[in-house]
């Protein structure tokens, strides 16, 4: 760790201009991200946690204000660049679990990587990763249809891994899953934030955040 | 990665992509044949026409102009009167002018075989500046005798030295003309060549011919010499039509490649709602996936990335309605070709031995393989630009 926060808000705000008037959905945010934190960002509906977390993600650009990733500032960068940052240094796991249902569990996972590796290669890691989410070898060639929650979930978590990310971002990781099957996906989150990574959770479930060792709370765009 | 995403996509919706091939093909076919059968068209007329390039013919003054069998001149017995024939001679000397004699009659060719045949009366000493022969001998002025059509001697067994029945009228044959094709004056192959004191003496002296034929030594004075019959016949109204034998083939050209370029822009407008068809689908298959496409992107893929997968469907979709059109349009060209020729020649022993399925016509199978492609993607482009331009949270959002 260089002391470096891996993420720094400074006065961020997001607007969404709409006909019936400006949506304010993050008014004046400034907060800072260490390497290694496993944050918890909870609030009620409506209240900017996702819009938090797209701009987290570069996803999204600010209105105003300013982000810094690892010391670069990104709201200024082209869509290309925000790309290129998204694909080598983040990993997402979103609710949703957003597989591309026309490819095979193995090829979801490589995704990411065989833009920029090898097709041996990248096959190589995206088993690799796919075993330590303890996915059955003969699922691999499944497609995500052919899949219950919990798998694809950890597909999901998989592909979000397998270019080894700085920074994971998770949106309601467990919101479509059982209580059991839920945990085992916090578990894996824990063991991947234990070994490094920093991991940032939207949530509305005080079990799931418990997870965490720092929860920001968010109302009305603003930090609470 | 992106093209067999393109493939498994147009796989899943195969239904829709075989709609979509299907409409390029009939639109490459389209294409492809009518401009093939254009072309076919032209090239028999090119290998039927003998190019007499010296020859100016006159013709009685009619709205229409051509020397076809159904000219209206025929029915209306339309003709230039001798005293205007002398007046031609004078304005076209030295260059000779050959009044034609044109009519029918039953003709009996022997062992009880007989049709309606053409009559053509030349005078004796005209003939041969006229016609070829390529057997027996050119009837004289006190040896009367016909001269028979190539294919008409072919089709009926006549040789020189046969004797043929003409109205009730017996008539030696002296001779059997060389082939000589669609010619701008006149097309003997399938007629029967007389003098013209016999001519006369068998269907009566009218002291007026429908056609007269000027031979031109040399091309460079063939302009001149129209001038001057115009001048000195049609002074004070028009009288004749003066046609010379290049401008008639340059005018069938034209008529013949403006059927094609017509020919073509018919296929051209079933390529065109093909065309929209793909882009109907590209859009549909972008709003299907608009989801997919923001996780795509939310993920890693560029938007260039994005572009080039949706674009390398609209590429297969063309690319194999292309190929399966110009296969398709090879048959068909073929076939159409075959039946061009059948039906430009029916009757006639004219376009044995002619190919008129040529490189040229495989010129139009290629550009309208080339302009399938093409119009797929020109069509899938905007639906692809479109899919690459999405915000990934916004697309992310839609159900």
């Amino acid at each position: 760790m260089n002391g470096e926060p891996i993420l720094r808000f400074e006065d961020v705000s997001k607007i969404y201009p709409l006909p019936a008037g400006d949506v304010v959905a993050l008014d004046r945010v400034s907060l800072t991200v260490d390497p290694g934190e496993f944050i918890a960002v909870m609030g009620p509906s409506g209240s900017g946690k996702s819009t938090l977390l797209n701009l987290m993600g570069c996803l999204d650009v600010p209105t105003a204000g300013k982000i810094y990733l690892s010391g670069r500032e990104i709201s200024r960068m082209s869509d290309d660049d925000l790309t290129r940052l998204r694909r080598d240094r983040i990993g997402f796991v979103f609710q949703q679990f957003n597989l591309i249902p026309l490819l095979s569990a193995v090829e979801n996972v490589e995704f990411p990587i065989i833009l920029t590796t090898d097709r041996e290669e990248s096959r190589r890691r995206a088993i690799e990763v796919m075993r330590a989410m303890h996915l059955d070898d003969a699922l691999f060639t499944h497609r995500p249809g052919e899949l219950s929650g919990g798998e694809q979930q950890r597909v999901a978590i998989a592909r979000a891994l397998v270019n080894d990310p700085d920074l994971l971002l998770c949106d309601e990781p467990t919101g479509n899953l059982d209580t059991k099957t839920g945990t085992a996906i916090m578990e894996i989150l824990a063991e991947e934030n234990r070994e490094s990574k920093t991991v940032i959770m939207v949530t509305h479930d005080p079990n799931v955040a418990a997870y965490a060792r720092r929860t920001i709370r968010i109302v009305d765009g603003r930090l609470a | 990665m992106f093209f067999s995403f393109a493939v498994r996509n147009l796989r899943r919706h195969w239904i829709r992509s075989a709609l979509s091939i299907i409409g390029i093909v009939i639109g490459v076919v389209a294409i492809a044949s009518l401009g093939v059968m254009g072309n076919s068209i032209n090239l028999l007329v090119a290998n039927v026409i003998t190019d007499v390039g010296d020859t100016v013919v006159i013709t009685p003054h009619t709205a229409i102009g051509g020397t076809f069998a159904g000219d209206p001149r025929t029915a209306v017995d339309a003709s230039i009167p001798a005293r205007e024939v002398e007046e031609i001679r004078r304005a076209a000397n030295p260059h000779r002018t050959i009044p034609v004699l044109q009519g029918a009659d039953e003709v009996e060719f022997g062992r009880g075989k007989s049709g309606y045949t053409q009559i053509i009366g030349v005078a004796s000493d005209d003939i041969p500046i006229l016609l070829e022969i390529a057997d027996g001998q050119y009837p004289r002025q006190n040896q009367p005798g016909a001269l028979v059509g190539t294919y008409l001697a072919a089709e009926y067994g006549v040789a020189p030295g046969s004797r043929l029945t003409i109205g009730n009228e017996s008539i030696r044959v002296a001779g059997v003309l060389a082939e000589r094709g669609f010619a701008a004056d006149i097309n003997p192959d399938y007629a029967i060549v007389v003098t013209d004191g016999w001519y006369e003496s068998h269907f009566g002296a009218k002291d007026a011919y429908p056609m007269v034929v000027v031979r031109v030594g040399d091309a460079e004075e063939i302009d001149a010499v129209k001038e001057a019959i115009d001048s000195r016949i049609n002074r004070r109204e028009e009288i004749v039509d003066i046609f010379d034998s290049r401008e008639m083939l340059r005018q069938y050209e034209e008529i013949y490649q403006q059927i094609t370029v017509f020919l073509v822009g018919i296929g051209g407008i079933s390529l065109i709602v093909a065309a929209v068809n793909i882009l109907n689908v590209m859009y549909i298959s972008v709003t299907e996936r608009i989801r997919e496409i923001g996780v795509m992107r939310s993920i890693g893929a560029l938007r260039r990335e994005v572009l080039l997968m949706f674009l390398y469907e609209a590429v297969i979709l063309g690319f194999i309605g292309s190929i399966v059109g110009g296969v398709l349009s090879t048959a068909f060209g073929y076939l159409i070709s075959l039946a061009a020729v059948e039906v430009f020649t029916a009757g006639t022993t004219f376009g044995e031995n002619i190919t008129v399925f040529d490189l040229s016509a495989v010129g139009y199978i290629v550009f309208g393989m080339a302009f399938g492609t093409g119009t797929s993607i020109a069509a899938g482009f905007y639906p692809a630009w479109k899919a690459s331009q999405l915000a990934p949270v916004d697309a992310m959002r839609q159900k």
